[in-house]
């Protein structure tokens, strides 16, 4: 398996990184903060205003490495494309499929998505002890899984989508500590911009993990653009945000509960602008990327390959597995879920 | 002039290893190096450089180009020496390894052997395979059954390019020692079991994911 490699975040205005022979340095100002050897980065994030030089901008384009920027909610504004790599017959083979039949792979998605939702509840009744809403979501979304399976279109799929994570999410504040759900409180998900601190949270997660997504499926020679599930929009990674969905619940909500119920961020770690947009701060959002971080380095048994991997090449491992479909080596595409 | 559809000499001893990897590298574009690419890669940097010569009467030219349009066939030949009087041409290709039981290495031989008789109209009766590990020549005639068995081998090549179908995988010993395992993932592949895996997502809590849990997985 290809090795886990680490993510750059410069979370500063201040920040620039350039390439000095084998290393990136990252300066701020005139000093020198940190040289890293350039083979040991698979990706390298900007927020704000962080600066890159073209020579480290060829680099990454040369190599596979993700360059991308951010604004400061986290939300995504560019990314560096390089040459284009990979082969022209597996993108055809995903344009022949995405226009003329997307229903099986988006329903293996989708119902993937649900199940993985579904495991962060049947998880938090086997931690917590049962609760009634909570069991009735649960059997709900094992309804929704089913008809995912029978349905015949997209437009069918996308109604089973949002009616189970509106299901979902109608029960995820109770995944946060009792004592802590009067700072936290969540009445659905909300974004653009994000109105409430665990929406701010799950913003950030979604489009730091989504990244890594649209830098894998590039890195295996696919459109990150054109996908099955989420119509074709300019700009917008349509295929990331389609893997992506296998991975929301178990990466990033799990992620957000878990920082807030441990309270490594607080409530106040958010700030609310003007416009009641709520934003994470500086530090709070440096603590989000390193717990991140560690949280790739953890092995798992990956359910299809029953391989030990680490978590941090989930988005790899199924971007080789959709175009392993895509070419016909696999009948099925096989998404990631946790089956109990 | 383009050479786009002409099958580089590359793709024959790729093929040679493994059809598969041969459409991987040649038709899907994936490429990666490991220890083992990489030290040919730098044996072949030591071949390609360095000025023709004249040794004894033989002028040694390395990193020769070829494209033969009948054959179909281009690519870069390591060394090709050139008898100074009687103008005979001997191509010499430098392996990593030893001389290894199949026919293969004789096979891309002839097959560079033939792009030189294309291109020039002599007759090339023979060649050199060298090999890093045991530093020797080994001679290497282009009688009738070679040159027959190298076209059948082109043609093969031919075909796969003009499909552009991935074979499947055949899983054995050799394939850990593939660079390209990882974008291959022949057992995987050859054990298809994706439709298995979709069934009981489509079924969790029945039969299938207990299954699952019983055998420990």
């Amino acid at each position: 398996m290809k090795k886990l490699q680490n993510v750059l975040y410069l979370t500063r205005d201040s920040l620039y990184a350039h390439k000095e022979r084998e290393a990136i340095v990252i300066k701020e100002e005139q000093n020198t903060l940190q040289k890293i050897p350039i083979h040991s980065i698979a990706a390298i994030y900007c927020f704000g205003q962080a600066k890159v030089s073209p020579g480290l901008m060829a680099h990454c384009s040369e190599n596979d490495v993700n360059l991308a920027w951010f604004d400061l909610f986290g939300r995504f504004q560019a990314r560096i494309q390089g040459r284009q790599s990979g082969n022209v017959l597996l993108r055809r083979a995903q344009y022949r499929i995405s226009d003329n039949n997307p229903v099986d792979i988006a329903k293996n998605i989708i119902a993937a998505k649900i199940q993985n939702g579904r495991n962060v509840l049947q998880r938090h009744i086997r931690n917590n002890g049962d609760n009634e809403e909570v069991s009735r979501v649960i059997g709900a979304l094992r309804f929704s899984i089913e008809q995912a399976g029978n349905a015949k279109s997209v437009e069918q799929l996308r109604g089973i989508e949002g009616e189970a994570a509106a299901q979902y999410f109608s029960v995820f504040q109770h995944l946060i500590k009792p004592s802590l759900q009067d700072e936290f409180v969540f009445n659905g998900r909300n974004r653009r911009p994000p109105r409430d601190a665990i929406n701010a949270l799950l913003s950030l997660l979604y489009a730091v993990i989504g990244q890594d997504v649209s830098g894998a499926l590039n890195a295996v020679g696919l459109d990150p653009q054109v996908g099955f599930l989420h119509a074709d929009r300019p700009g917008r990674d349509s295929l990331a945000q389609d893997i992506l969905e296998e991975f929301r619940a178990y990466l990033a909500d799990r992620m957000a509960v878990s920082l807030i119920n441990k309270q490594q961020i607080k409530a106040r770690d958010f700030e609310t602008e003007a416009s009641g947009a709520v934003k994470l701060k500086e530090e709070a959002r440096k603590a989000l990327y390193a717990a991140w971080q560690q949280r790739k380095q953890e092995v798992i048994l990956h359910p299809f390959l029953n391989e030990k991997v680490e978590i941090g090449l989930l988005p790899h491992i199924q971007a080789m597995l959709l175009a392993r479909h895509l070419r016909g080596d696999l009948q099925q595409y096989p998404p990631f879920y946790i089956a109990k | 002039m383009s050479t786009d559809h002409l099958i580089p000499l590359s793709a024959l001893q790729h093929y040679a290893f493994c059809p598969r990897q041969c459409a991987l590298i040649h038709i899907e574009r994936v490429w990666a190096d490991n220890w083992l690419t990489a030290q040919g890669n730098k044996l072949h940097k030591r071949v390609d450089s360095g000025e023709p010569e004249v040794r004894n009467g033989v002028r040694m030219e390395r990193a020769v180009m070829v494209s033969a349009e009948q054959l179909g066939l281009t690519g870069k030949l390591d060394l090709v020496e050139k008898d100074m009087q009687t103008g005979a041409l001997t191509p010499v290709e430098y392996k990593r390894g030893k001389a290894k039981p199949g026919n293969w290495d004789k096979v891309q031989l002839c097959a560079q052997a033939l792009c030189l008789e294309e291109m020039t109209g002599q007759h090339i009766s023979d060649g050199y395979l060298w090999y890093w590990e045991t530093r020797r020549r080994e001679p290497v005639e282009f009688d009738q059954s070679l040159r027959s068995q190298t076209l059948a081998v082109i043609n093969e090549v031919k075909a796969l390019f003009s499909q552009r179908i991935l074979p499947k995988p055949v899983y054995e010993k050799r394939c850990n020692a593939c660079s390209l395992y990882d974008q291959c993932e022949p057992k995987l592949v050859e054990n298809d079991n994706s439709a298995v895996y979709v069934k009981a997502l489509f079924s969790v809590d029945k039969e299938v994911s207990v299954d699952k849990e019983a055998s420990g997985l």
